[in-house]
């Protein structure tokens, strides 16, 4: 893989900038919550700065390639060194997490959840931040560790503090299940770190040697990275602790949970998983891509379901994640594309979905289906915005969730050399059933919360959409809308970087 | 008489490196220094003898850093049975300043307690030099004189509280087991020696040579030795003291226990296998294996029940001690080099983590004055720094990166994929698991910390003393350093060569 220098200090700072706002954070006193939002926010406005500058300087001729490089001592005596950098695929995830954190912050400015404490609050959130875009850009597996680590805690405190009831419950869940994931993740690192000579932690040095390590070895390898990255996706059957944390999470936890974290386990597979142990992928496919349909069904059964309009949403998460990890399970450009592209548009659309429940929960004080309806007379704004991001997310054409849904499912036709072809086949279509039932939770929730008459004596107060709401929810929608419409923006910059990492397949 | 007469004539005076024994020899001044002291000051004047302490701490800290930085890194006394090489200088070193946080966090405990302060810096003192000298023992009777020399003291330590039955209980427990651990490993002791003719341990390795007449009185003495020391590090099922003696003893004292006293067993068993019995690797290294993974399990599994702080810590100590034993269970194969340097790598981090554990629960039970964990509850909304002081000490023990815990299961994992037999890879899966349920327990005092209420209602703000507030400076700092920094710690754990192992 070609590897460019320029400007090798850009991804550091924008990575490390949320740290600085925390250290100014920390000796900001508790009481002045004015200065505390204003710090929060010029951070990570600052931190999108750079991400733009970052988009900027990006030769999108070469996205393909490494870029940003940069390399540092860091841990000699056990060879992981500080190396990161960006090529088309991370580069999306990278500045959608980057905006996602932005979006928040302008969010949380008046939406500060119960017991309150910013100072705490925004601390944890700039530095989830760093986690986030620190695991995108990682380029060495002890660092990438690090930093998929460094996500756990901030959004452990997030949902148990400011979470709803049962929320302790949820975050302990949560945290154990990402953990036993990570700690068999690690051992596969050390694993294959070892039967690759023990020469280099690199990402790009052993997706070079990977494939040389016989192939029952790469079987096990890939099972310990399989649990650690399918339990952060979430995959069937290691997702049960999504609706638990989503429904639990504040708002903002369960926005940056379905926007962010989520796409950790499945760049995991796309970066490392695969390209690295080729032969064990071919292996492990056909298992991945059940799983996968499996998820799909599942969730989208999970979603009929429900009673909570944000359980709904969470479980919809599961079926959409399937359909990601269907794309990826062909193992071909065409289907990784899609699920890379699938990653940013899910992660714009149910992050947009998870605000929206939270504002429906601050005007209804409740979410349960039941007792919402005719929305769209008593906050025709509101409801709008729910009804564009349902049907973008159930996938329709001209909206972004068509873009990651669609070609992940046609890609299905055609798997990789070497893969069965009639079992994807049967898995296209269970896919293709899950996008109708998908149409039909969705559409289902929006006719029970939109239409119809209001509900219930005490909603008098219902408000429509706030300033605030609306400079947090329109770069999201506007981007829902651009990627639905010209889905080449994205995928001129994913495709020459999937090639690369799929050459193993022979593209 | 003839005979005695003829020996006293054959004896020839050892040539004494005095610059190997000065950290020996300035606690050996400070302690005398401590107890002199003590009996010429007034009640008012006695917090003179923290300050000494702590100062012969430091003081013996300078000889082992000379001693370091000198060109003459190994230096071999009284024929080998006392050798001062770099492992034993790092160990020295971890033992003096985990001394001295001990000191800060015993300072305040101790001024109010009324009881015999003088005693307790000597007893302190005392037991540290037994320590000292285990790092450098590499000889049987020097390996037993300096054992018996850091527990006797750590007994009456446990015991310092005379009028509380449970500091009672907790010394006399501690010391019916710890003597018979004693008996057990003399017993395996004289064995080594009846086969070896000799007690120096180097001679002992020579002697238990796979090729030559390997049986069951090798086997035997092997596995007493290890069970010996598997009380000392309360390794499971030889751990049953711990928890009464943890709860039972005043809190610096268990920390003093759980940190110092844990890491010089440590020792004594790395010099044992590593030098004595090298080629008996195929009778300790699955008994290793099997004491690790009962550690680990057992102690979590028990973990995760307990509602007092101090019997948590106790028998998560016990886990942490599973995880140590985890890379020596490799120690004998082609992985004894990493295994080593993991060892010590896990006892740096860790003693740093849990004096900085014992330092934020001293604190806020000053305000408490209990020892159950629903007493932290809210403690993060009242007290944000102690809170976040106690996640961090606590995420660094559940081995999260970026805090210093993750360095040392990051090593011993290591360790045990380097060896890459199909035993070391069940006990890395059986570690990994170990420690997600780990943090069922360290989760839950988390919980506790920020998002449970107080109890109550008692908001009343945290008085911590200053010696305190050093301790937390220190530790916190560490911690956090070896964490994103773990260059650091891995040069200690590299530069740890031991002599007489690996055939060197």
């Amino acid at each position: 893989m070609q590897m460019i220098y320029d400007d090798n200090w850009v991804l550091s700072v924008g990575t490390f900038l949320p740290m600085l706002g925390v250290l100014v954070l920390l000796i900001t006193p508790k009481a002045n919550e004015a200065a505390i939002k204003l710090v929060a926010l010029i951070t990570s406005i600052a931190t999108v700065v750079v991400g733009a500058f970052t988009l900027f300087s990006f030769n999108f001729d070469k996205a393909g390639s490494m870029q940003f490089v940069a390399e540092a001592e860091w841990i000699p005596l056990i060879k992981s060194t500080y190396f990161i950098g960006v090529d088309g695929i991370s580069l999306p995830l990278y500045l959608l997490s980057m905006v996602i954190t932005l979006l928040v912050v302008i969010y949380s400015l008046d939406h500060v959840p119960s017991p309150g404490n910013p100072k705490a609050f925004f601390i944890l959130m700039l530095i989830l931040q760093t986690g986030m875009a620190g695991t995108f850009i990682a380029q060495d597996l002890i660092l990438f560790f690090v930093f998929f680590e460094l996500v756990l805690l901030p959004m452990f405190f997030m949902i148990g503090v400011w979470g709803g009831e049962q929320r302790q419950y949820a975050s302990l869940k949560f945290f154990l299940y990402t953990m036993f994931g990570s700690a068999l993740m690690l051992v596969a690192f050390l694993a294959i770190f070892f039967k690759t000579g023990a020469e280099s932690f690199s990402i790009p040095y052993l997706v070079e040697n990977g494939a040389g390590i016989a192939k029952n070895v790469q079987v096990w390898i890939f099972a310990g990275m399989f649990v650690g990255f399918a339990v952060k996706v979430p995959m069937f059957p290691f997702h049960t602790w999504l609706p638990d944390a989503h429904t639990q999470a504040p708002t903002q936890g369960s926005v940056i949970l379905a926007a962010v974290l989520l796409k950790l386990g499945t760049y995991g597979f796309v970066r490392i998983a695969i390209p690295m142990l080729p032969d064990a992928a071919l292996e492990w496919a056909p298992w991945i891509g059940g799983l996968a349909v499996i998820g799909i069904i599942y969730g989208a059964l999970g979603c009929l379901a429900q009673t909570d309009m944000k359980r709904l949403i969470a479980f919809s998460s599961v079926a959409h994640m399937g359909f990601v990890m269907l794309g990826i399970s062909t193992l071909t450009s065409f289907g990784v594309n899609a699920a890379v592209f699938g990653m940013v548009a899910h992660g714009l659309i149910t992050g947009m979905l998870f605000f929206i429940a939270g504002s429906v929960k601050e005007r209804y004080h409740t979410l349960e289906i039941n007792k919402l309806g005719g929305m769209l007379t008593q906050a025709p704004r509101l409801g709008w915005i729910l009804g564009l991001c349902t049907m973008a997310s159930l996938g329709l054409p001209g909206l972004a969730g068509f873009w990651g849904e669609f070609p992940a499912i046609l890609s299905a036709y055609n798997p990789a050399d070497g893969l069965n072809v009639t079992v994807y086949r049967v898995y296209m279509v269970i896919a293709a059933i899950g996008t109708v039932l998908a149409a039909g939770y969705l559409l289902w929730l929006y006719q029970r919360t939109a239409f119809g008459t209001p509900k219930g004596g005490d909603h008098e107060e219902i408000h429509d959409v706030t300033t605030r709401e609306w400079l947090a929810w329109v770069p999201m929608l506007v981007a829902i809308v651009v990627f639905g419409v010209v889905p080449n923006l994205l995928f001129s910059i994913i495709d020459p970087a999937v090639q690369e990492t799929l050459r193993a397949f022979g593209g | 008489m003839t005979l005695s007469l003829t020996l006293a004539a054959g004896w020839v005076a050892p040539t004494i490196d005095y610059h190997a024994l000065a950290p020996e020899i300035v606690l050996a001044i400070g302690l005398t220094v401590v107890l002199l002291v003590d009996l010429f000051t007034t009640e008012r004047n006695k917090w003179l003898l923290s300050v000494l302490t702590g100062f012969s701490l430091l003081g013996a800290v300078l000889p082992v850093l000379t001693l370091m930085l000198h060109d003459n890194s190994v230096r071999s006394l009284f024929d080998g049975r006392y050798v001062v090489d770099e492992f034993s200088l790092v160990m020295k070193g971890l033992f003096l300043l985990a001394g001295y946080v001990i000191v800060l966090l015993s300072t305040s405990h101790v001024e109010e307690g009324d009881y015999w302060r003088g005693e307790y810096w000597f007893l302190l003192l005392s037991s540290l030099l037994g320590m000292m000298m285990m790092a450098s023992a590499r000889d049987l009777v020097s390996v037993f004189v300096a054992l018996e020399f850091l527990s006797i003291p750590a007994y009456m330590l446990a015991a310092w509280r005379k009028r509380d039955v449970k500091s009672n209980e907790a010394g006399v427990k501690y010391f019916l087991l710890g003597v018979f651990a004693s008996a057990v490993m003399l017993y395996g002791m004289s064995m080594l020696y009846g086969v070896a003719n000799s007690t120096l341990l180097i001679d002992i390795g020579k002697s238990i040579d796979l090729d030559g007449a390997f049986g069951a009185v090798q086997a035997l003495a092997i596995v007493f030795v290890v069970v010996g020391f598997a009380f000392k590090v309360s390794a499971v099922p030889f751990h049953t003291w711990a928890p009464d003696t943890y709860e039972g003893a005043p809190t610096p004292v268990t920390a003093f226990l759980s940190v110092a006293s844990k890491a010089a067993g440590f020792t004594a068993l790395v010099v044992m296998v590593l030098t004595a019995f090298p080629e008996g690797r195929d009778v300790w290294q699955p008994f290793i294996w099997g004491l690790s993974a009962l550690t680990m399990t057992v102690g979590n599994l028990f973990a995760l029940r307990q509602t007092n702080f101090v019997r948590m810590i106790a028998y998560s100590s016990v886990s942490q001690g599973g995880f140590v034993l985890m890379p020596l269970a490799v120690a004998g194969g082609p992985a004894g080099e990493s295994a080593l340097r993991a060892v010590v790598v896990y006892l740096l981090v860790y003693a740093a983590t849990n004096l900085g554990m014992f330092a934020v629960i001293l604190a806020v039970s000053r305000k408490t004055r209990s020892g159950e964990i629903s007493s932290l509850g809210g403690l993060f909304s009242y007290a944000p720094a102690m809170g976040v002081l106690l996640t961090l000490f606590l995420a660094s023990l559940a081995g999260i990166p970026p805090l210093g815990g993750w360095i040392g299961k990051f090593s011993a994992f290591q360790a045990l994929l380097t060896d890459a037999t199909p035993w070391a890879y069940v006990l890395a899966i059986i570690g990994a698991v170990n420690s997600v349920i780990a943090f069922g327990y360290y989760g839950n005092i988390m919980r506790e910390v920020w998002m449970r209420p107080v109890p109550h209602g008692d908001t009343t703000p945290i008085v911590t003393p200053s010696s305190i507030q050093i301790a937390l400076g220190i530790t916190a700092v560490v911690t956090l350093l070896f964490g994103i920094l773990p260059g650091i710690v891995l040069r200690f754990g590299e530069m740890a060569e031991l002599l007489g192992a690996f055939g060197g």
